[in-house]
């Protein structure tokens, strides 16, 4: 029964990681161009 | 020189619209024929006995007709895309609105085509009879084909030149749609099914009849209220 | 403007840690179902920050076709994506709940069915906006946004109505009837914790949509520079 629970919980926070990675992944990359940009410039 | 007015310039588009329909006979063809495969398809993927067929054949038929819809919804835009129209209509000093409104009317008379033929193939495969009164289906009819056909109007507008067209349609007019999907579902297989329901005795169709009512309303100026945003969205 | 930032991350890490340690430890174990309860404590904090992000986008996406900023447009993406991922998680805590507590998965319960629906029209947003070219889609997707809007009012009237006529479980304690003080604490601390992560996470996602539209910009500005 417990095991649902913490499969609720778990679930939850894997999600929101998941997203917080992919925004950072994002974050990166277009750090990364801005700096390129900038080099060119 | 006065731009000409709303009622005349959608009389005349649909006038239009339906004149090059009915020499391509291209559409109307194409849809019927899908109409009646889905019908088919149907009949042979749900294949209930008397009763069962009967509750559930609401959902059956509109669901049929809600994929035969997006189809015909799809194919009338096209055209317009390939000549180039909209540019036209966009320069134009004609109201938008009139553009929109032809093409929605234009679309609600192939969809009631649709339904005129898929209900009746329905009824024979299934075997329906109507314990409820049949001026209360054809109510539910024109007023779940608007709601549909109003929003499914706009929304093919709003995909026109989005990347994945023709799926983009559907993405979008669905999850809007699920309220009126399930008005007229139900409002349907209550007539059908004469069951008398919970809601403070009364002869329930009338609510989702009435919940119909007020979506068409709603979406309607929604959509006239909206549509030249889009249109100029560029 | 960095620092507030960071104070405010912290600070919501905190409530979380906190919200979390109340959810589990310090809220009495409920009389009927267990422990499974508690997922009560993250379900519905998750379900008003979905609400509040969908909110959030059609203000913004209002403003933006009244105002056409550039702004109101990256909160309404913003606020959209994150409703996306909160209304995910509220549709897997939902079953997960239902499954031991009711014996079945999917109860169209009110609330959950209307979610799933508003998760349904705001993914066809995102798709929208992704499938669109990038001069059209703010406008074609705020448009959408108040179609959505409107469209709420019906979904959650038509879905209560349904559950009227489709026999349900009985929905046995644990939905706020006459909750426990202990508990309530613990439920508006996870409530707090989650709409400032919500709002944190929405700032993330706009600051770092002002930052690719700006690249985007210098990049269109130097194709034009190198032809002239």
């Amino acid at each position: 029964m417990i095991k649902y629970m913490w499969a609720a919980y778990i679930s939850t926070w894997v999600i929101h990681i998941l997203y917080l990675l992919y925004l950072n992944a994002r974050a990166k990359r277009i750090r990364e161009e801005a700096e390129e940009l900038n080099r060119k410039s | 020189m006065s731009s000409p007015s709303l009622a005349a310039m959608t009389r005349a588009t649909l006038a239009k619209d339906l004149r090059l329909e009915w020499r391509s006979k291209d559409a109307i063809n194409s849809m019927l024929f899908f109409a009646l495969l889905v019908v088919v398809i149907f009949a042979f993927a749900f294949d209930p006995t008397a009763e069962e067929s009967r509750r559930i054949a609401g959902g059956l038929i509109w669901t049929a007709l809600l994929f035969a819809t997006v189809v015909a919804l799809n194919q009338t835009w096209a055209r317009e895309l390939r000549n180039n129209v909209l540019d036209a209509y966009r320069v134009s000093p004609a109201p938008p609105n009139a553009m929109f409104l032809a093409k929605a009317f234009a679309n609600f008379i192939f969809v009631a085509v649709l339904q005129m033929l898929m209900t009746p193939l329905f009824i024979i495969f299934y075997n329906l009879r109507s314990i409820g009164p049949v001026w209360q289906l054809v109510l539910i009819g024109l007023l779940a084909n608007w709601a549909l056909v109003v929003n499914g109007t706009f929304f093919a507008a709003m995909s026109l030149r989005t990347r994945n067209r023709e799926i983009m349609l559907p993405l979008i007019l669905f999850p809007i749609s699920i309220p009126a999907l399930m008005a007229m579902v139900e409002a349907t297989t209550q007539v059908l099914t004469g069951t008398a329901q919970v809601i403070s005795g009364d002869s329930s169709p009338r609510f989702w009849i009435q919940l119909l009512g007020v979506y068409d309303v709603v979406f309607t100026v929604v959509c006239l209220a909206l549509f030249e945003t889009v249109l100029n969205a560029e | 403007m960095k620092n507030a930032f960071v104070i405010f991350a912290l600070a919501t890490l905190a409530l979380l840690s906190y919200g979390l340690y109340m959810a589990l430890i310090v809220a009495p174990t409920e009389a009927t179902m267990g422990d499974v309860q508690r997922i009560f404590y993250y379900h519905v904090p998750s379900a008003w920050a979905a609400f509040l992000c969908f909110a959030i986008n059609a203000v913004a996406s209002i403003w933006y076709l009244a105002k056409r900023g550039v702004k109101a447009d990256a909160i309404a993406l913003a606020s959209a994506e994150v409703g996306v991922v909160f209304c995910t998680i509220v549709l897997i805590t939902g079953p997960i709940w239902a499954r031991p507590v009711w014996g079945i998965w999917w109860t169209w319960d009110a609330r959950l069915t209307s979610t799933l629906v508003l998760w349904l029209i705001y993914v066809a947003y995102l798709m929208l906006r992704r499938f669109s070219s990038s001069g059209r889609a703010p406008v074609l997707a705020a448009t959408l946004a108040i179609f959505g809007f409107f469209d709420v009012p019906f979904v959650y009237l038509s879905i209560r109505i349904f559950r009227t006529q489709h026999p349900q479980p009985v929905m046995g304690g644990g939905e706020n009837s006459g909750l426990d003080p202990t508990m309530a604490h613990a439920f508006l601390w996870n409530l707090l914790a989650f709409t400032c992560y919500c709002l944190l996470v929405i700032w993330m996602r706009y600051r770092l949509q002002v930052a690719e539209q700006a690249v985007e910009d210098a990049h269109a500005e130097r194709a034009l520079g190198e032809r002239a």
